[in-house]
């Protein structure tokens, strides 16, 4: 037993009692605690345990800079590791667990790692890479399993997970963030000034500081200003979100806060876990406090052994004593307050001053107060390892002190000076300066971010100077908004009585003391001169090294002593050693919650082609392609994928067939300058498209290598009908856009997207003429009216007897006689019955794109998988396309040297030596029996060809056909390990002159 | 997350633009060098200090914006809409 309740005091309310459990143990405690202060009343001491040596650990703090007491909240796939049990308050049905212990943190068996404690020092992972006596990796796999075991924190819940969460957006004049004195008066000052402001506090409670504090005198840093302050605030409407952290600042004045909504409640309903603020301010005011820092001294990790401030929150805040006997070490007049409001409290206390001359009228009221105060003396070693039982305490000459006296005491504070919090501004890559009269990293200047800090995060460590400094940069922030001329208000300053002796770390003249710098992380001054005397001599090295601050606190308590340790192991100073950069997020943070509402199927949009309902109502099975549900394939009575696209296949090769083709990119080219940019943009002759007729065309990047292909329609003089690939629909509009905009400005034309404005299907097949002879009143199909690649626009008669507006182009993917038929979006359900009853009638069949593309290879028609881009024109066959004569995009840089090799990998038809075998795409591609290396090339696309009998595939072998038609080669697939023999083909597989769809 | 303020649309995320590369390359003619070509696509400078580039507004307007940002502090010192005859459609709009 160590800790209490106070019979009275503290800003909680006794009249509601809350139960919560700890590791399935019933706890009582009040409404406004938080899990340490309810479990701190209770007595309980060790509360977590360390992550190598599974050293004890109790409360060491009362915030979020807290290093010992972590712990994971609620139960199951709720379940939260490593939450700082000094944050979390408790509520009725709260699951409290212990963690990083078996079988429990009072009882860890895996506390034997501390007798192994030099195993585990600085560098030990790195070291046992290399392996200890050079063996290598074999001693790493054997660690490795160990250190898994035996290291790490709380474990997460591996279920999914239950809770809904969501993101926000928010605007303001000013942010302000931090609910302490300078946070309070900003927010009053602005908002006196007509600001739109929000003040977003971490805690679950607004007030910061004064809420730490004893005073009830009525004047500022009171309850009753608190209260009068909140209230002025919340009429004036400024938005002030408790628990809610700031943990990433970004360019721009944009902020990301993190709310925790329901965790206290109840009752949630349907209200998210947690949400994720994205703030936009105009102005941002960082009042984020300061951390109370440790200096380090002889096992100083023991449960009992905190932050003095953070001791005197537990009284003043939760009504909580830490202790009977304390003893407070410091090296500053701030130690001073807090060692008073425990001996007003009832807590026999004992005062270190490390420093020799001790503040005189500070010390005389603690003596009054029946404090009693040692000048010069210093915690030397706590002794307890369960929990603190006594100290041996010294006389200090500024580097060393002998332990020549042991007080019993079941706690001790400690006051190394105060760092403030500055991590926002850093993640702006803003350096802080040290400086030294407060032995402190202090922002100066925030450069050209809208951002000023004020209080003690400016280094204004006292009440008066945070209110005034929250003033000041109130009105620094309204003068640069507003342009209003204020006078400038004096930088407040923080009037201590005494100067702060810095004292890092105790030394004993003959003995080595084991004094921790990250409790969390069992990292002790030793291991930083370890980790200085191997060679790491920057302080980021030195981070990495010893894992110093990289625990879930992020060295929040002890990273400045270690720096100074650093610099003084390196015999240089602190300023010159310099310090970690502080990275985002501030706290951690759900990953849930950054993802918000967006996923499952919200994470990215669902396209579906305006003739969903009809594919669905033939029992359509869907496949996903980029955004796109694309119709796949129809089965019939039971039939599997490939069944159903074999039969499909045959069918469109022996009637008729009809296809989706809506997902392709549409895009209207218009203007008096039309022909001449796609003559640009093709690599093929666009010049003397006649008007009603379309030209395949071919599209390469700036450095020669294709980049899509399509077909391109022109319906008159000035106006083309652009398709592009589905996957490339977005990229080849950008590509347009910007050649126009920023390259051409001067050429008269407009682009317009109609991918969604026009829908399609494709009617391919011997039959396919018969179906649509007569479906239109206005367009006859013959050869004569309609040759190949002939466009008509005219009009279909759909089933209700009306007629709709398409456009039609004589076009074929599948090779066979095909035409493609566009209507506006909201017409194509009745093109699609429409069409759908003539084709049936023909003895055909709707298509997906699995018989497609079985129909597309067996043409030796590229897509994607061919258009890679790493291929070139020549690569895929379609060199010869390419204009000779005029200049177009990609001409000059296709032909450097490289892309015109002989032995570049071109495209081949691919077929198994023994018949029917199946291989796979992405296989890659050896001469016989020479399996090694990088290979020949790839297959790139495979289909089971019911025309052929057999697999058959596309891909790439270098120096293509003229090389090795005819010729054995090997496909191996070495993640299955599979091989097979394939003979290269031509890859036009079927009907290879054409004469079916030219029919 | 930077934020741009564009001529057409006012103040807007990031997440609304696509960055759409230097806007300080002179794109040479399509019968150029070899050369010529090489370094338009393939050399860019990466300046320690302020830089042009195009962002299009694809979330807003669609515009091409040529964008004068600091690489080091990503301030934003001026924003214009890069087509010239758009620039001026929109300037005489906003009189």
């Amino acid at each position: 037993m160590s800790g209490y309740r106070l019979p009275k005091g503290g800003r909680i309310d006794r009249s509601r009692a809350v139960s919560f459990t700890w590791d399935d143990t019933r706890y009582m405690g009040f409404t406004g605690d938080t899990v340490a202060s309810a479990l701190m009343a209770r007595g309980e001491r060790i509360i977590g345990r360390s992550f190598k040596y599974h050293r004890a650990r109790g409360i060491m703090s009362a915030g979020v800079e807290e290093s010992g007491a972590v712990v994971s909240l609620w139960s199951d796939a709720r379940r939260v590791a490593n939450v700082k049990a000094t944050q979390a308050e408790i509520v009725p049905g709260l699951a409290v667990w212990g963690q990083n212990a078996w079988p429990s943190v009072r009882m860890d068996l895996g506390s034997v790692n501390n007798l192994f404690g030099r195993f585990f020092a600085a560098g030990f992972y790195y070291k046992t890479f290399f392996g200890i006596s050079g063996r290598g990796t074999w001693e790493w796999m054997q660690f490795e399993k160990l250190i898994r075991q035996a290291a790490g924190m709380g474990r997460a819940s591996d279920k999914p997970d239950p809770d809904h969460y969501e993101i926000v957006h928010d605007h303001c004049d000013v942010l302000v963030v931090g609910s302490g004195p300078a946070g309070l008066s900003a927010a009053a000052a602005l908002a006196s000034q007509g600001m739109d402001v929000i003040l977003a506090e971490q805690d679950f409670a607004v007030g910061g500081s004064i809420l730490s504090g004893g005073s009830d005198d009525g004047g500022p840093s009171s309850d009753a200003w608190l209260a009068s302050t909140v209230e002025g605030l919340t009429a004036k409407g400024v938005r002030i979100w408790s628990r809610t952290t700031a943990f990433g600042l970004y360019d721009h004045g944009v902020v990301g806060l993190i709310e925790r909504v329901t965790d206290h409640l109840e009752h949630p309903g349907d209200l998210p876990r947690e949400r994720c603020r994205i703030v936009r301010a105009r102005r941002i005011i960082l009042a984020t406090g300061a951390v109370e820092r440790p200096f380090a001294f002889g096992d100083n990790d023991r449960p009992g052994v905190m932050l003095a401030s953070s001791a005197a929150t537990y009284v003043s805040r939760f009504g909580v004593a830490p202790g009977k006997r304390a003893v407070i070490g410091v090296n500053n007049d701030s130690g001073y307050a807090s060692a008073m409001t425990l001996a007003q409290a009832g807590v026999e206390t004992t005062l270190l001053d490390a420093r020799a001359s001790v503040p005189r009228s500070l010390a005389s009221t603690a003596r009054e107060a029946g404090i009693d105060v040692r000048a010069g003396m210093v915690p030397v070693q706590a002794i307890g390892s369960r929990g603190v039982r006594a100290l041996d305490i010294g006389r200090y000459d500024g580097e060393r002190a002998l332990a020549e006296d042991r007080l019993s005491c079941d706690m001790i504070g400690v006051s190394g000076g105060w760092t403030p919090v500055m991590h926002l501004i850093s993640h702006k890559g803003i350096k802080p300066a040290w400086n030294e009269e407060l032995s402190a990293f202090i922002v100066e200047d925030t450069g050209i971010e809208p951002v000023a800090l004020a209080g003690s995060a400016a280094g204004h460590f006292t009440t008066e100077a945070a209110l005034k400094g929250g003033e000041r940069a109130a009105a620094e922030a309204i003068k640069a908004l507003t342009g209003k001329r204020r006078t400038k208000l004096p930088e407040p300053e923080t009037d201590w009585e005494a100067p702060l002796q810095p004292v890092w770390e105790i030394r004993e003249p003959d003995r080595k003391l084991k004094c921790f710098i990250d409790p969390q992380h069992d990292v002790t001054t030793e291991d930083v001169r370890l980790a200085h005397r191997e060679g790491y001599v920057s302080v980021e090295h030195m981070k990495r090294y010893t894992t110093l601050g990289m625990a879930t606190d992020q060295g929040k308590m002890g990273n400045v002593v270690g720096l100074a340790l650093m610099a003084e192991a390196a015999g240089s100073t602190i300023p010159e050693t310099g310090t970690t950069t502080f990275r985002p997020p501030y706290t951690p943070v759900s990953i849930g919650a950054l993802a918000g509402d967006e996923r499952g199927t919200h994470w990215r949009p669902t396209r579906h082609t305006p003739m969903r309902l009809e594919h669905e109502q033939l029992g359509c099975k869907f496949v996903d392609a980029g955004f796109w549900r694309r119709s796949w394939y129809y089965p019939e009575k039971g039939e599997n994928l490939a069944r159903a696209a074999k039969r499909e296949a045959k069918a469109v090769r022996a009637y008729v067939g009809m296809v989706d083709v809506s997902t392709l990119g549409k895009i209207m080219v218009q203007g008096p300058d039309a022909t001449e940019f796609l003559n640009r943009v093709y690599s093929n002759p666009f010049a003397k498209l006649p008007v009603g007729k379309a030209r395949y065309g071919l599209m390469l990047r700036d450095d020669g290598f294709v980049f899509d292909d399509g077909t391109t329609w022109r319906l008159t003089e000035t106006d083309y009908f652009m398709t592009t690939t589905t996957a490339n629909a977005g990229p080849v509009m950008l590509h347009l856009a910007n050649l126009l905009q920023t390259r051409w400005p001067e050429m008269r034309v407009h682009i317009t997207s109609v991918s969604d404005h026009w829908g399609g299907l494709a009617v391919a097949g011997p039959k396919a003429r018969e179906v649509l002879d007569g479906a239109c009143p206005d367009i006859k199909f013959s050869d004569e009216a309609m040759p190949f690649m002939g466009v008509r626009q005219g009009h279909l008669r759909v089933e209700s007897g009306q007629d709709i507006p398409v456009m039609t182009a004589r076009l074929s993917f599948s090779g066979e006689q095909a035409w493609e038929v566009m209507a506006p979006a909201d017409y194509c359900p009745a093109m699609f019955r429409a069409l759908l009853t003539r084709v049936r009638a023909a003895g055909g069949v709707p298509y997906g794109l699995e018989a497609m593309d079985c129909m597309r290879v067996e043409k030796g028609h590229v897509t994607g998988r061919e258009l890679d881009g790493r291929t070139t024109a020549a690569d895929i066959g379609l060199g010869m396309m390419a204009s000779k004569k005029k200049p177009y995009i990609g001409r000059v840089l296709a032909g450097r040297p490289d892309l015109v090799r002989e032995d570049r990998p071109t495209l081949v038809g691919l077929l198994p030596v023994e018949k029917g075998t199946r291989f796979k795409a992405g296989a890659i591609l050896f001469p016989q029996n020479e399996s090694k290396g990088h290979g020949l090339g790839h297959v790139s696309s495979i289909a089971d060809s019911p025309e052929l009998g057999s697999w058959i595939a596309l891909g790439f072998v270098a120096g293509g056909l003229p090389k090795w038609e005819g010729k054995e080669i090997s496909a191996e697939n070495p993640i299955d390990g599979e091989s097979t023999r394939v003979r290269v083909v031509s890859p036009h597989f079927f009907d290879p002159k054409g004469e079916r769809m030219h029919g | 997350m930077i934020r741009i303020d564009c001529p057409f649309c006012g103040l807007r995320d990031h997440t609304e633009f696509s960055y759409e590369g230097d806007a300080t390359i002179e794109y040479p003619a399509l019968d150029a060098s070899e050369d010529a070509w090489f370094d338009a696509v393939f050399l860019r400078e990466n300046p320690r200090g302020w830089h042009r580039e195009y962002w299009r507004h694809g979330f807003g307007c669609g515009l091409f914006l040529e964008v004068e940002r600091h690489m080091v502090t990503h301030e934003i010192r001026s924003v214009k809409i890069a087509h010239p005859g758009m620039a001026k459609v929109v300037a005489e709009a906003d009189k």
